[in-house]
C-alpha cells in the first residue's frame, strides 16, 4: 500500500484529535484548510457497520435522526432483477452536503455504504448493493449538519446472500 | 394419420402449432427446410412482440421489460463482464508454449468471426462450436483444454464475441444430409420435454418469454446465443453457452448432458441458425 | 497482474465524472461454500479518490456492497490530463491503488 506518505499520516492524526473543535470554526477557514480537514476525517465507521437495525446504525454513524425530505431523490428499481446487484443512486438539491449514506433495512446489518462528500464534489452517488430480501432502502444526506432522508421499497425475490 | 400427427404436435407445444400454421412446409416433417424454419421462428417472435425492435431480441429479458432494461443500462455503463473481457484479450494475445497463438487456429486471426460459429465441419461430419474450436486449438498446440463452462473459456469467448459485436449472425448449413440432420436433431432437442418439470427449452423461451418465472423474466429464444458468453448476477460470474445449456437442463430438473455433447452442439447450431441476421451482442450481462 | 481497479474519469467543463469498477469478492461472512464451511467476510472497507493533493471522494463500505463493486460520482475543479489516484483497503489488510488520467 502506497497511499499514505509519512508526514501526511501524522498530520491526519493530529487533525483527527482536533476535529471536533476545528469543525466549529470551519466556515471561517480558507479553502486549503477545509480540504485538509476533509482529508483528515476519514476514519472507517466500524461501529456503525456492526449495528443490526437501521435506527441503531444511523445513531452510531451520525448521533442524530433524519427527517424525510423531497429534496433527496432516491432512485431504486421496484423489483430487483437480482438481490445481489441492485443499482441504487441518490441525488439532492440540498446545499452544503458533507455525506451520503445508504441503509438496507432488512439486511443483517443495515448500513451498506457511506460516502464522504468534500467541498467541490457533487452530492450524487450511484452504486450497487446487496439485499437479502424485499426491503426498504433509505438514503440519508447530511447537509449543513442536519440529516435528510428518502426511502423506497425494493422487492427482492432472489436473495442476494446465497451467491 | 396426418390429423393425428397434428394433434400430437399441438400437445407438445402451442408454439410449434403456431409454426405449423404460419409455415405449412413444417407440417411435412419429412423434409428438412432450415430456411423456412428460421423464417417461421423469427416471424413468430416478431408477431408476438410487435413493439420490440428486431435487433433488440439479442438483449434477452431486457427487450421485454422496461424496469429491467433500465437496471441493465445502468449496469452497462461499467459492465460486470469487463474483467473477463480484459483477461480474454490478454489470453488471446499470449502465445502457447510452442510460440503459436489462438489467432493461428482461426480464420482472420480469430477477430470478428464469432458470427460464423457454430459451423458444420464436413470432414468430421459434425457441428463445431466456438468453445470446442478453442479447446481443440489448445490441444493441437500441446496445451490442456479448459473447462467449457466458465473462467478462461468465458473470457476467451467474451473477447472473440466483443470483436464481432454488431455483426449479423451468419450460420451456414451446407447441402449435406448430415448437416441437415444435425439441424433437425438440434430442433428436436429444443422442442422435446424432459426432466421432472416436463419442460422443453421452448416451454420457457418460445411460449413464455417476457413472463416471470419466480423473479426472473424469461428471455426469448430468438437471439439468445448472440449475447454469449454472459455475466449472470445469479452466478456471480461469467458463463458460456455450455453453462447456459447445462443450467437450463438442471433448472427444469432434467439431467444435463456433458458440455459439448452432440445434442448441445446441434441445439446450438439450430438456435444460432434461426437467429441469422440478428447482431452479435456478446459478451452480455444478465440477472 | 492487471490492476483490480478500473477507472473512467471524464472531464466535461468544470465537472469530472468518475466511474469505478473493482474486482473484489465482497464476501459477507454469511455464505457457506460447497463443503458447508463458512466463507469468512472479506470486503473493501474504504475506497479513496485523490486529485491534485486532496480527497475528492471517500467511500466507507460494509458487506452489503455488491461483488465487484461499482460507484459513480462527479467533482469539480479538475481538468483533462490531471491525475486521479484511487486506493482501496479491505478488512484483511489487502489493498490496491492505481492512478488514472482524467480524459
Amino acid at each position: 500500500m502506497t497511499t499514505t506518505s509519512g508526514p501526511l499520516a501524522t498530520r491526519r492524526l493530529i487533525l483527527q484529535g482536533a476535529a471536533g473543535v476545528a469543525l466549529l470554526g470551519l466556515g471561517n477557514l480558507p479553502f486549503g484548510a477545509t480540504s485538509a480537514l476533509a482529508a483528515a476525517n476519514d476514519k472507517y465507521p466500524e461501529e456503525a457497520f456492526k449495528q443490526k437495525s437501521e435506527a441503531d446504525a444511523i445513531k452510531a454513524l451520525y448521533g442524530k435522526t433524519a427527517e424525510p425530505s423531497d429534496k433527496v431523490k432516491l432512485d431504486a428499481p421496484e423489483i430487483a432483477e437480482n438481490g445481489g446487484v441492485v443499482p441504487i443512486s441518490v441525488t439532492t438539491t440540498l446545499d452544503k452536503v458533507t455525506s451520503i449514506s445508504f441503509f438496507v433495512a432488512e439486511n443483517p446489518s443495515a448500513l451498506a455504504a457511506s460516502y464522504r462528500i468534500p467541498d467541490g464534489t457533487i452530492p450524487a452517488v450511484a452504486n450497487r448493493l446487496k439485499m437479502a430480501k424485499t426491503t426498504n432502502v433509505t438514503a440519508i444526506v447530511e447537509a449543513d449538519g442536519k440529516l435528510y432522508s428518502a426511502t423506497k421499497e425494493v422487492k427482492v425475490t432472489v436473495g442476494g446472500c446465497g451467491g | 394419420m396426418k390429423a393425428r400427427f397434428f394433434l400430437l404436435l399441438g400437445s407438445v407445444s402451442a408454439a410449434l402449432v403456431a409454426f405449423a400454421l404460419t409455415s405449412p412446409r413444417v407440417i411435412a416433417a419429412d423434409k428438412v427446410d432450415p430456411a423456412a424454419d428460421a423464417k417461421a421462428f423469427q416471424d413468430f417472435f416478431f408477431q408476438k412482440f410487435p413493439t420490440v425492435k428486431h435487433d433488440d431480441f439479442v438483449n434477452g429479458p431486457y427487450s421485454m421489460n422496461e424496469d429491467m432494461k433500465r437496471q441493465w443500462q445502468e449496469k452497462e455503463e461499467f459492465p460486470p463482464y469487463e474483467f473477463a473481457l480484459d483477461a480474454g484479450k490478454e489470453m488471446f494475445a499470449t502465445p502457447f508454449k510452442n510460440g503459436k497463438t489462438y489467432a493461428d487456429c482461426f480464420p482472420n486471426g480469430g477477430i470478428g468471426i464469432r458470427q460464423n460459429y457454430p459451423y458444420f465441419d464436413e470432414k468430421e461430419g459434425k457441428v463445431v462450436t466456438l468453445e470446442l474450436a478453442l479447446n481443440r486449438c489448445r490441444e493441437a498446440n500441446g496445451e490442456a483444454p479448459y473447462s467449457y463452462v466458465k473462467d478462461e473459456m468465458a473470457s476467451l469467448t467474451a473477447y472473440m464475441a466483443f470483436t464481432s459485436r454488431g455483426k449479423p449472425m451468419d450460420i451456414k448449413i451446407p447441402d449435406d444430409p448430415r448437416a441437415l440432420a444435425a439441424f433437425e436433431n438440434g430442433k428436436r432437442y429444443f422442442y422435446t420435454r424432459r426432466g421432472q418439470m416436463n419442460f422443453s427449452c421452448a416451454s420457457c423461451h418460445v411460449q413464455s418469454p417476457g413472463e416471470r418465472i419466480r423473479a426472473e423474466i424469461l428471455a426469448p429464444a430468438l437471439g439468445i446465443l448472440n449475447a454469449m458468453p454472459i455475466y449472470r448476477s445469479e452466478w456471480s460470474g461469467m458463463g458460456t453457452t455450455s453453462r447456459r445449456f447445462v443450467t437450463c437442463n438442471s433448472q427444469t430438473r432434467a439431467v444435463p448432458l456433458e458440455p459439448q455433447a452432440d445434442e448441445y452442439r446441434d441445439v446450438e447450431y439450430f438456435l444460432s441458425y434461426v437467429a441469422n441476421g440478428l447482431p452479435i451482442s456478446g459478451p452480455g450481462a444478465r440477472p | 497482474m492487471a490492476s483490480s481497479i478500473r477507472v473512467r474519469a471524464t472531464a466535461n467543463g468544470d465537472i469530472t465524472e468518475v466511474q469505478t469498477l473493482i474486482q473484489h469478492p465482497m464476501d459477507t461472512g454469511l455464505v457457506k461454500d460447497s463443503k458447508g464451511e463458512v466463507i469468512p467476510a472479506h470486503f473493501i472497507q474504504q475506497l479513496k479518490f485523490e486529485c491534485n493533493g486532496k480527497n475528492v471522494f471517500v467511500a466507507d463500505w460494509g458487506t452489503a456492497v455488491s461483488k465487484d463493486p461499482y460507484v459513480k460520482f462527479s467533482f469539480k475543479g479538475a481538468k483533462k490530463g490531471d491525475d486521479l489516484k484511487v486506493t482501496w483497503t479491505d478488512n484483511k489488510g489487502g489493498s490496491d491503488t492505481t492512478t488514472a488520467k482524467i480524459s
